[in-house]
């Protein structure tokens, strides 16, 4: 199953309760606001290493493109909307607000 | 996943309620969306997390602020099928609360646990 985050980290807790319902290996795809949560500079930085550690995580890059985030944490994979379509093709959609 | 009765294709869907019930209007209309897709019988969950589980509770009174309560509505459910209550238990810990505290009975599991059910599920929908 894939889940996508399109809410910051900073104005709700969506990403925080989502990732105690979010079994090991599913993919996470943070689009929107939710980009935000993968900056390198940021509090969430560590929250992701840790994702990291059992699931795979993207990011959806005009979202990054467009709030100017350059470094995201590594091991992120970035992906355009094409790269979203085939997440999508593959997994059932977990969309959570 | 989807099984079959007869010649009738049956989903698994789980709605999510995640917001209190009374600051906007989503648990309200999630509530309303679970009693029309009940209608068409499907395999119907709802999970309340976050503060979705503040709007099972009993005795809200809501006169003064000029709306109707539909607390009760979850009461109706059962019969329409929807049987299936899950709570997450860290949320409702994390709230001081316990299922004594809810107005219909609900089955309280890890969130673990309530995670592994949204995976079997053919759709899930947040509200």
């Amino acid at each position: 199953m894939l889940h996508t985050i399109n809410q910051s980290p900073f104005r709700t807790d969506t990403l925080t309760t989502c990732l105690r319902f979010v079994q090991a290996n599913d993919p996470i795809l943070f689009l929107e606001d939710g980009v935000y949560a993968l900056d390198d500079r940021g509090r969430f930085r560590a929250v992701i290493q840790e994702l990291l550690k059992t699931n795979p995580v993207y990011g959806l890059g005009p979202d990054l493109r467009a709030r100017g985030i350059g470094q995201i944490v590594a091991n992120v994979r970035q992906v355009d909307y094409e790269g979203f379509v085939d997440l999508v093709e593959q997994h059932p959609v977990n969309t959570w607000l | 996943m989807a099984g079959q009765e007869g010649d009738r294709v049956v989903k698994r869907i789980m709605h999510v309620l995640h917001r209190a019930p009374h600051g906007t209007i989503y648990t309200y209309e999630g509530l309303e969306m679970i009693l029309i897709m009940a209608a068409f019988e499907q395999d119907i969950s709802v999970a309340f997390i976050g503060d979705g589980v503040f709007a099972l509770i009993k005795d809200q009174r809501t006169d003064q602020l000029g709306i109707k309560s539909y607390v009760n509505t979850f009461k109706a459910l059962e019969g329409y099928d929807v049987e299936k209550l899950y709570v997450d238990r860290e949320s409702i810990e994390e709230r001081g609360l316990s299922t004594s505290d809810f107005i219909v009975e609900v089955e309280v599991l890890p969130s673990q646990e309530l995670g592994r059910l949204m995976k079997s599920q053919d759709i899930v929908i947040h509200h």
